[in-house]
């Protein structure tokens, strides 16, 4: 390929189409496929700019510093997750105790199976300081495993990755499990699989998204404070 | 839409204040979450408000946002092949009991205070 083409292909602009451009078509699957839980647009759009980066050779960190301007709005777009949850507020009655000591344990349960099975398996220590926190929304698990002395960028991998997972099989698992109140089924999604499980549960039910959006807030205070303390039992 | 956004940046600005000042390894963002929550409670938002539409326009496409740091797994396609087993049994793993604590934990406690839920309806 020439050379000047070559750099079209490898500049900002070009990875920020890509980027865009692969959602989009995740979106169309989506679509096209009546909402199957597999076609999540998140993960057709990493498989497509994935595959793009790596056939153009462009080291990930140029990509990342080219996307910028779409991380940047993770940040607003989880502030505004208190919209839903306005909207929502009257399911909230009765429902607070029970939502808290759900989270907790339910944070307490995530951060100690992950460690354990991966120690048993045989990851080194670090590997399973990077697992940790996995549940939490991608800036804290980052957060936390910087400070626990895990791999960060990698956590961010993880994070969204077992987002993904939440979005294709948790509704499914959520039925199997008998679990029929909306507001715990969102609450189980959000304290698990944070902001991709969320959006999931957006487009099923406000009333899930809304309470996912508060587990994913509640859960990132509780893992970047419990963390640290179940860190210091279990290594 | 801009006056919508302004105000959604404004408190993600006022988030990342509050843990600055408290120094507490919480995200800006989550902060923000919450004081905005609040705000919105207070004075009784409207549901056509600039905030709401705003807000809703975002988080129609959040899973976009997570793109550029998803793709990260491309650096550590190796690593993360390398330990395939330990990785998968306990994301997967632990991913799946946290699930069930919080949905058993939440709808149990409910049943002993007496106001189960069923929004599903009868499957029949």
């Amino acid at each position: 390929m020439r050379d000047d083409l070559l750099d079209l292909a490898r500049s900002p602009l070009v990875l920020l189409f890509l980027t865009v451009a692969g959602y989009q078509a995740g979106r169309w699957i989506r679509t096209r496929t009546g909402g199957h839980a597999l076609a999540q647009p998140v993960l057709v759009a990493i498989a497509v700019v994935g595959t793009a980066i790596t056939v153009l050779d462009v080291d990930y960190a140029d990509y990342r510093g080219a996307t910028e301007l779409v991380a940047f709005w993770l940040g607003p777009a989880t502030v505004a997750l208190a919209v839903p949850l306005h909207r929502q507020t009257d399911r909230l009655k009765g429902f607070v105790v029970p939502m808290l000591v759900a989270l907790v344990l339910g944070a307490v349960t995530s951060i100690v199976t992950a460690v354990l099975i991966a120690r048993a398996l045989g990851a080194d220590e670090a590997l399973q300081k990077t697992l940790a926190p996995k549940a939490a929304t991608t800036p804290v698990a980052i957060a936390v495993v910087d400070a626990l002395g895990g791999i960060a960028p990698l956590v961010a991998v993880f994070t969204i990755g077992i987002g993904i997972v939440g979005a294709v099989i948790g509704p499914a698992l959520l039925n199997l499990l008998h679990i029929r109140d909306r507001r715990a089924r969102g609450l189980a999604m959000g304290a698990v699989s944070h902001g991709v499980g969320a959006s999931r549960m957006l487009r099923e039910d406000e009333t899930e998204g809304a309470f996912a959006g508060l587990a994913m807030g509640l859960t990132a205070l509780i893992t970047s404070l419990l963390v640290p303390l179940l860190a210091l039992v279990l290594f | 839409m801009i006056r919508g956004l302004t105000w959604l940046l404004g408190f993600q600005v006022l988030g990342e204040l509050v843990v600055r000042v408290l120094d507490v390894a919480v995200p800006g963002p989550v902060v923000g979450m919450l004081l905005l929550f609040v705000v919105l409670r207070l004075s009784r938002y409207g549901d056509d408000g600039p905030i709401v539409r705003a807000g809703t326009a975002l988080l129609d496409h959040l899973q976009l946002f997570f793109v550029p740091a998803g793709v990260g797994i491309v650096v550590y396609l190796g690593l993360v092949g390398e330990h395939a087993l330990p990785i998968a049994a306990a994301a997967l793993g632990s991913w799946l009991l946290g699930l069930a604590v919080v949905g058993g934990t939440a709808t149990g406690l409910e049943r002993l205070l007496g106001k189960p839920r069923d929004d599903l309806g009868d499957p029949a």
